[in-house]
This record gives C-alpha cells, sequence and structure tokens, in this order.
C-alpha cells in the first residue's frame, strides 16, 4: 500500500514516518509539500509532527488553509484513512475534521517523555491490528497537547466510542498522574465519527524500532497496512474520487 | 482604519499560562491580584470608509482564522486614527 505524508513548513516528524512506513514496514511511501493539491493516489494520509508555520497564531492555524488540505478533507469525507500525529492532530483539529482544540499543557512545560497509552477501540484504521485494551509505550514531545471540548462533545465523544487512546498508568489505569498534559479525560487520541480519521498527541512513528527505546508504535502502522489491504478503509468511494 | 482585536480563552476554558503569571504575581507580593487570563491583541488597519464596516471585516477575520471559537472569544474596537480624525470612533462588539 501506499502511504502520503503531507510537508509542512515546519514539520519535523516527516521522515520519521516516511522511515516508518517505508523502511520498517517496507511500505510505499512518498511525501506531499503542502502546497500540491494531488495526493498521489495514496491509500492512506499522514499529517506528521512538527511545528508547521511555526505554531504561530495558533497550533496548526495556518496549516489548516494548505492548498493540500481541500483534498485530505476530500479523502477524509470519502472515509480514506487520515492520521494526525502531535501537530498533525492540532491541524485536523483545527481543519475541523476532528472536535475540540488544544490548550498549553497543565504544567506550562514542553513534556518531552515516554507515556503510556490503552487503545480504547480497534475498530478504526489505525488500531484494527492491536488488541482492546493493549497499552502502547510511546514517546509525547509538545506544548499543545492540553485537550479541550465543550462538556457536551466529549460526553459525545465517549457516547460514540470516539476516544481511541487515553493516557494511563503501566497497569491500565486512568489517573491524574497518568496525564501529562491536563487532557480532559486523559484524552491522548481520538477518531472522527466515521473513525477512518484519526488523530493523537503522542508519536508512534518515533517507537517502531527497539533501537529507538520502543517499538509499540508500529502497531499503529501496522494496522493502516492491515485495513487497507483487507479493505475494511478506504471505501471503494476513495478510488472513484482518484 | 484601525480595528484592535482581543481574543481572550472564553471563561469557562483553564488557561495555564494566565494561572502561571499569577502565581508569579503573587511571588513578587502582589496579593491583591486574584487572577490572570491571557489572551492576544491584533491591529488590523483596513481599507474602510466607514468604522461599521471595519469591524464587520475585523469580526470576519476574528471568525476565521484569529480566535478558535472551540476555546477563544474576542472582542472589537474600531477607530479611525490611521486617517488623522480626532475624536476616536469606539464601537465594541463581543462574542
Amino acid at each position: 500500500m501506499k502511504f502520503a505524508v503531507v510537508v509542512f513548513p515546519g514539520s519535523n516528524c516527516d521522515h520519521d514516518a516516511y522511515h516508518a512506513a517505508k523502511h520498517v514496514l517496507g511500505q510505499d511511501a512518498v511525501f506531499v509539500w503542502h502546497k500540491e493539491t494531488s495526493l498521489q493516489g495514496a491509500d492512506a494520509i499522514i499529517l506528521p509532527g512538527g511545528f508547521a508555520h511555526g505554531d504561530y497564531l495558533r497550533t496548526g492555524a495556518i496549516a489548516r488553509f494548505s492548498p493540500i488540505m481541500p483534498e485530505v478533507k476530500r479523502f477524509a469525507d470519502a472515509r480514506g484513512p487520515v492520521l494526525g500525529i502531535c501537530n498533525g492532530f492540532q491541524v485536523l483539529l483545527e481543519a475541523g475534521l476532528l472536535p475540540g482544540a488544544m490548550l498549553r499543557n497543565r504544567s506550562v512545560k514542553f513534556q518531552c517523555e515516554h507515556v503510556i497509552v490503552k487503545v480504547e477501540h480497534t475498530d478504526t484504521p489505525f488500531t484494527s491490528a492491536c488488541r482492546p485494551g493493549q497499552l502502547l509505550r510511546i514517546p509525547i514531545a509538545h506544548g499543545e497537547g492540553n485537550y479541550y471540548a465543550e462538556p457536551a462533545v466529549v460526553e459525545r465523544l465517549e457516547k460514540n466510542r470516539q476516544v481511541i487512546f487515553r493516557y494511563t498508568t503501566s497497569e491500565g489505569a486512568v489517573t491524574p498522574e497518568a496525564n501529562p498534559n491536563g487532557s480532559v479525560n486523559n484524552i491522548a487520541g481520538l477518531c472522527s465519527e466515521n473513525r477512518n480519521v484519526v488523530g493523537l498527541m503522542p508519536h508512534p512513528e518515533r517507537a517502531c524500532e527497539l533501537a529507538v527505546g520502543s517499538a509499540d508504535g508500529l502497531a499503529v502502522l501496522v494496522s493502516a497496512v492491515k485495513s487497507v489491504t483487507e479493505g475494511i478503509f478506504p471505501a471503494k468511494a476513495v478510488a472513484v474520487a482518484r | 482604519m484601525r480595528a484592535r482585536v482581543f481574543v481572550t480563552l472564553k471563561p469557562s476554558v483553564f488557561d495555564p499560562q494566565g494561572t502561571t503569571v499569577a502565581e508569579a504575581l503573587h511571588t513578587l507580593g502582589y496579593a491583591a491580584v486574584k487572577d490572570v487570563r491571557q489572551g492576544k491583541y491584533f491591529e488590523l488597519d483596513i481599507d474602510a470608509q466607514t468604522a461599521d464596516e471595519a469591524r464587520r471585516l475585523a469580526a470576519e477575520a476574528a471568525d476565521k482564522l484569529l480566535a478558535n471559537p472551540v476555546i477563544e472569544s474576542y472582542r472589537i474596537e474600531v477607530d479611525s486614527e490611521t486617517r488623522g480624525a480626532g475624536a476616536a470612533a469606539q464601537a465594541g462588539a463581543v462574542r
């Protein structure tokens, strides 16, 4: 299958995502510059981490107007798998592809550490190869990952099973201590109503080889390969849209 | 025309930066400062004939870009000082 990694000015995890898809998983992968208007026939899109447009104004606020974004939206609307990692998640929020917004971390610090996240649901293109409740040890690196949405929105997200990743202790307990940034309900990642768009603050692409301390993140990208090759995502509409 | 746009976090949204600034002020001995909310301030020089037109344009810019309606609200003031007019025609709009 083919991954497209969108590159914004200031993206800095684009090569990590490309490396994981291409060299670790052995899949086809391409970079797509944000000013392009074609996703080059990719089966899955990754919006990578970094500081698109210097995080000016708000994280992801400028990137959402990039020429490639209408294509990403079209792809998402056709139920194609889209993964936003860290800054990519922030872009998805600003673009309205996922609900809510990010606030400055509760600690007011840039948090850079390995955390434990629990996979809450496996019926998304990026968790289909995981076990429900599986714990992943993957790194975070962000200053604004304090997820916020109005209480009614959070209630709806929980009811629709859209909270996909949650910060937990190493035993899988959801506690305030396990929450690195103050996110409501320890939310580390969520999916769209159609379940094909997934955003998360931790970096699975930076934890795909034991040489870098953890390979737990591989499960997220392996899920994409599984979902696409088994035809769960994307829907046929995507092929037509191409 | 100059439009001033003040963007602040909604009252219901926790402001970690404002809280940190408040704590620093308390350390400096300003016990009278009960709370601090940090926000953003924009000055827009707008080519418009009337204050109303400038305000409408500034509001559009705030809705589309300057503020994120999920967490922020904004207030706009318009004056015509860039055209050398005397008394500023002030117009407030809160959303």
